[in-house]
């Protein structure tokens, strides 16, 4: 028995509630975890004490957001059994493989050794110490590397082929797999963004102390660590942005053109949207402002490969459904027992096509019998819907146009030695600190959402992946998860907010602000006047 | 590939067993001294010498719970599949108790207030005690048989509920495996505590171990004479790749004892549990710390394996429709996989044993109500 509509919907909402609730997380880990090994690195080659207080310092946030990601994180390594049975039976015999890997490579590296960052100080030497912290940043990036390529399989399923005895998708090459282009070009950009996450946190907090007036040097070292590893960041996030992985693939084209709201296919190269109002129901773009040549650019990498419409794509689905019932009805042949050579032939001939045959089965269990309004209906389903897919990707883009900018000039600034009176800028900064968050759950957005309605692209349909649960179960989870991610979230914050205020002086060291303020006797503990920004000693 | 199909199938039997021992004996002290967080601490300062005596280490420890579910999901997809949403209730209980682990370790310590610091205390005790309570009467219930089948699809459906998992002998699984993991954090507590506390946690080791002991000699005789078993009566070739449906599983009492008269040898591990399990009672009254640690990790992983070799070759037997079985034999992925993944575990198991050992090595000695005192606020 197939899962009901509401429990299919469930799933999918809880999906998206606990990986976006663990992406809160994930990319301040993947980023900071690279500045504590800058600023340990410092440290260990200079000997200057400031850089282990900015180690420590900036270990302390990174324990307070890793304790969170870990929580998070543990019920997404469960989830695919307890909602999405059927697609682990189907595809795990290739997608479980990197989740193992992920697991034993990475995950293992990264919990093995954050206990020693936080507590090997004394008990460790100085290289040993940064060969810690390395190893957690290097854990938590290949972390995310395996994560992406079981992602990437979903978006690009490659090196794998559907074997009709045991009714599953199995490996054909585990190379394909790994370097799947989908695959690498998500790492990339999303570990970057994770980069860039990290950077704009520290460098937000540090022009907070900076307009303050607190901590100074502390603050200046830290803003210009976040300002260098940020300004990479940002062109790697930008020039690498995965837009060009979407022409690898099949469905990742349908994915490209709802971005881009591209009903039509134009000739080479495509122009880009900047803005406009997309209208799935009569598929047009009201009040479209178009820029020539640039999609095809950024998407093609080339000047002579059209960007394919969605009018176009949905005429090669409606072929492919078409062949999928044939496929299917060669399956159901081979299943009931006729195993012969000409049998094998024909199925092998259409299996390209099963999966699209499989989006019937929401309108008809039988498949072959389909008729053309369900064929219809299904080619319709193939389409995800472009509005939010289109402002989730512009919103992204024009964050990562801010950062760029943010970046560039705190950095110009910093070298210049005129970042004091760049007040502005400063708040600007300060600001800015959960932008970067926002751009990466829209970028989960447009990943995930645009996927639809496929789990495995082309190959296994979102409605049949889901366990057949009962609605109850769902409404329990779900609001389980909600309940305690947004206390627990609600508690992080409190903390973050608390420790990120009170500055270094959190490390008790009796250097910095507030603990300098509080040997003075009948000193005000409230904020302290403005004093000029004094200039960075070298 | 060096090996044929069915030597494949066995030796992923043999490591998921290691990776669930692994998670056993390595979370199971830090879920152990959970338990008795609350009662053994009795001020503040107590509390955080038993959390920072796990606290360097313990999310290491939790990783092996991770990569074991990423091992099944590779090796064992349809284990991974059906286990998973046929105990759909009690795993999410089991993940939320989980969640209070990372933050409770973390934040406590970051707020003074004695409020703030207790309820993180109950966070963790809860974290400590449901994951045990709950993967123990999952594993009875194994032993009892799961109510699901597949259809020609392959798509599960599980037609049992959340509270039929709290039959008797699932309850008395779960109370053995708190139990036997109270005994395990106990021990762990010994080696790394002193004073006081280290005499709390002595009595509590011996009295556990006795209970984990009573507790699991009666299950044994359940299993022998209460409980049907489950044997395979015919399958296609075990060198084969083929669905579980292909085979026929007949279920007569007694059937979970026909490994231990084939292979009579096996006989020593139940014997090992409990010789251990007495050990640790008697190491704990002589007061050796380490030999009562080490012979509650042989008990630990004795009692798994006791009940692994009564259940082998099945992992999930179907009460509903016993042909629906998954077995070490069909409910496994494809050669090509497994082998890949044989050199990937081969490579990095070894690797991550050899790092886990420095880090305690780093962090060895014992915690103190002096260590507490002097990094009152870099201790957790």
């Amino acid at each position: 028995m197939l899962p009901i509509d509401e429990v299919v919907s469930l799933s999918r909402l809880q999906f998206a509630v606990t990986a976006l609730y663990h992406f809160l997380f994930v990319p301040l880990t993947l980023g900071l975890s690279w500045i504590l090994v800058i600023m340990e690195s410092v440290y260990v080659m200079t000997g200057s004490p400031i850089y282990k207080d900015m180690t420590r310092f900036w270990g302390k946030l990174f324990g307070i957001n890793f304790a969170m990601g870990v929580a998070t994180g543990i019920t997404l390594e469960f989830q695919f059994g307890t909602n999405w049975s059927y697609y682990s039976h189907y595809v795990g015999d290739i997608f479980g493989t990197p989740l193992a890997i992920e697991g034993m490579a990475a995950f293992f590296l990264e919990s093995t050794f954050v206990g020693l960052f936080f507590f090997g100080w004394d008990r460790l030497s100085r290289v040993q110490h940064l060969l810690v912290t390395f190893l957690v940043a290097l854990g938590s990036s290949l972390s995310a590397l395996w994560i992406l390529i079981a992602n990437g399989w979903m978006n690009n399923p490659v090196g794998a082929e559907f074997n009709f005895e045991t009714m599953r998708m199995e490996l054909v090459s585990m190379t394909d797999v790994i370097f799947n282009p989908v695959a690498q070009v998500k790492f990339v950009h999303t570990v970057a963004a994770g980069y860039v996450t990290a950077s704009m946190f520290v460098l937000g907090v540090s022009a907070y102390y900076l307009l303050k007036a607190r901590d100074t040097q502390f603050a200046l070292r830290s803003f210009a660590v976040a300002a260098g590893f940020g300004l990479a960041s940002t062109l790697s996030v930008i020039v690498l942005g995965d837009e060009s992985g979407y022409t690898a693939g099949e469905v990742n084209k349908v994915k490209l053109a709802a971005i881009e709201a591209e009903w039509d296919t134009h000739p080479a190269p495509a122009g880009i949207t900047v803005f406009g109002m997309p209208d799935s129901k009569n598929e047009r773009t009201d009040y479209a402002f178009k820029v020539p040549y640039v999609l095809g650019l950024i998407a093609t990498r080339s000047t002579d490969t059209p960007v394919v419409g969605i009018k176009d794509l949905k005429k090669e689905h409606e072929v492919r459904i078409r062949n999928g019932m044939l496929a299917y009805a060669a399956l159901t042949r081979l299943k009931s027992g006729d195993k012969s050579p000409a049998a094998r032939a024909e199925f092998d001939k259409l299996k390209h096509d099963l999966g699209y045959g499989l989006l019937l089965k929401k309108y008809t269990p039988n498949v072959i019998d389909a008729t053309p309004e369900q064929i219809a209906k299904a080619v319709d389903d193939t389409i995800p819907n472009v509005a939010p897919l289109f402002w989730s990707f512009r919103g992204m883009v024009a964050l990562g146009m801010l950062f760029l900018f943010i970046f560039a000039t705190s950095f110009y600034f910093l070298i210049r030695k005129q970042l004091a009176p760049q007040r502005w800028l400063l708040r600007l900064a300060v600001f800015s600190i959960p932008l970067p968050w926002i751009a990466a759950e829209l970028g989960w957005i447009v990943a995930e959402y645009g996927r639809q309605p496929w789990t495995i692209a082309g190959i296994l349909p979102t409605h049949l992946s889901a366990s057949t649960l009962q609605p109850s179960s769902l409404y329990f989870s779900l609001a389980g998860f909600i309940l305690f991610y947004t206390f627990l979230l609600v508690v992080e914050m409190v903390l973050m907010v608390k420790y990120a205020k009170r500055g270094p002086s959190s490390l008790h060291t009796g250097k910095y602000h507030w603990e300098l303020l509080d040997k003075k006797p009948g000193a005000p503990s409230s904020t302290p006047p403005r004093a000029p920004l004094p200039k960075p000693s070298r | 590939m060096i090996f044929d199909y069915e030597t494949l199938k066995i030796i992923w039997w043999a490591f998921v067993g290691v990776l669930i021992i692994g998670f056993a004996l390595t979370d199971g002290f830090d879920f152990g001294v959970g338990m008795m967080l609350p009662f053994v601490g009795k001020t503040d300062a107590e509390r955080r010498v038993l959390i920072n005596s796990i606290g360097p280490t313990w999310e290491g420890n939790q990783t092996w719970f991770i990569t074991a579910g990423g091992a099944t999901f590779a090796a064992w997809p349809l284990v991974y599949a059906t286990a998973f949403s046929g105990f759909y209730i009690a795993l999410m209980v089991l993940l939320f108790s989980l969640f209070f682990r990372p933050v409770g370790f973390d934040y406590r310590s970051k707020v003074a207030d004695p409020r703030w610091r207790n309820a993180w205390d109950w966070g963790l005790f809860a974290g400590g005690v449901v994951p045990p309570l709950i993967c123990g009467v999952a594993f009875g219930n194994l032993l009892l048989g799961v109510p699901f089948h597949y259809d020609d699809t392959m798509r599960v459906e599980y037609t049992g509920n959340f509270f039929q998992l709290l039959n008797p002998f699932g309850l008395l699984a779960g109370l053995m495996s708190v139990a036997m993991l109270l005994t395990h954090g106990a021990t762990f507590a010994m080696v790394k505590t002193e004073a006081e506390i280290a005499a709390r946690v002595r009595k509590i080791a011996i009295y556990a171990s006795l209970a984990t002991l009573v507790l699991f000699v009666i299950g044994g005789y359940w299993v022998a004479r209460g409980i049907d078993g489950y044997s395979i009566t015919a399958m296609p070739s075990a060198n084969t790749a083929f669905m579980p449906l292909a085979k026929t599983v007949e279920i007569t009492s007694g059937a979970w004892m026909d490994n231990y008269v084939r292979w009579p040898e096996t006989r020593a591990i139940p014997v090992a549990a409990i010789v251990a399990l007495l050990l640790v009672a008697l190491f704990g009254a002589w007061r050796k710390a380490r030999l009562a640690f080490i012979c509650s990790g042989i008990a630990v992983a004795g009692i798994i394996l006791t009940a692994a070799t009564a259940m082998f070759p099945f992992i999930l037997p179907s009460s509903l429709d016993p042909r629906s079985s998954l077995t070490v034999w069909d409910a496994v992925s494809s050669q090509k996989t497994l082998g890949i993944m044989f050199w990937l575990v081969l490579f990095f198991l070894p690797l991550i044993m050899l790092y886990t050992a420095w880090v305690y090595r780093v962090m060895r000695g014992k915690v103190t109500l002096k260590h507490i005192a002097d990094n009152e606020h870099t201790a957790y």
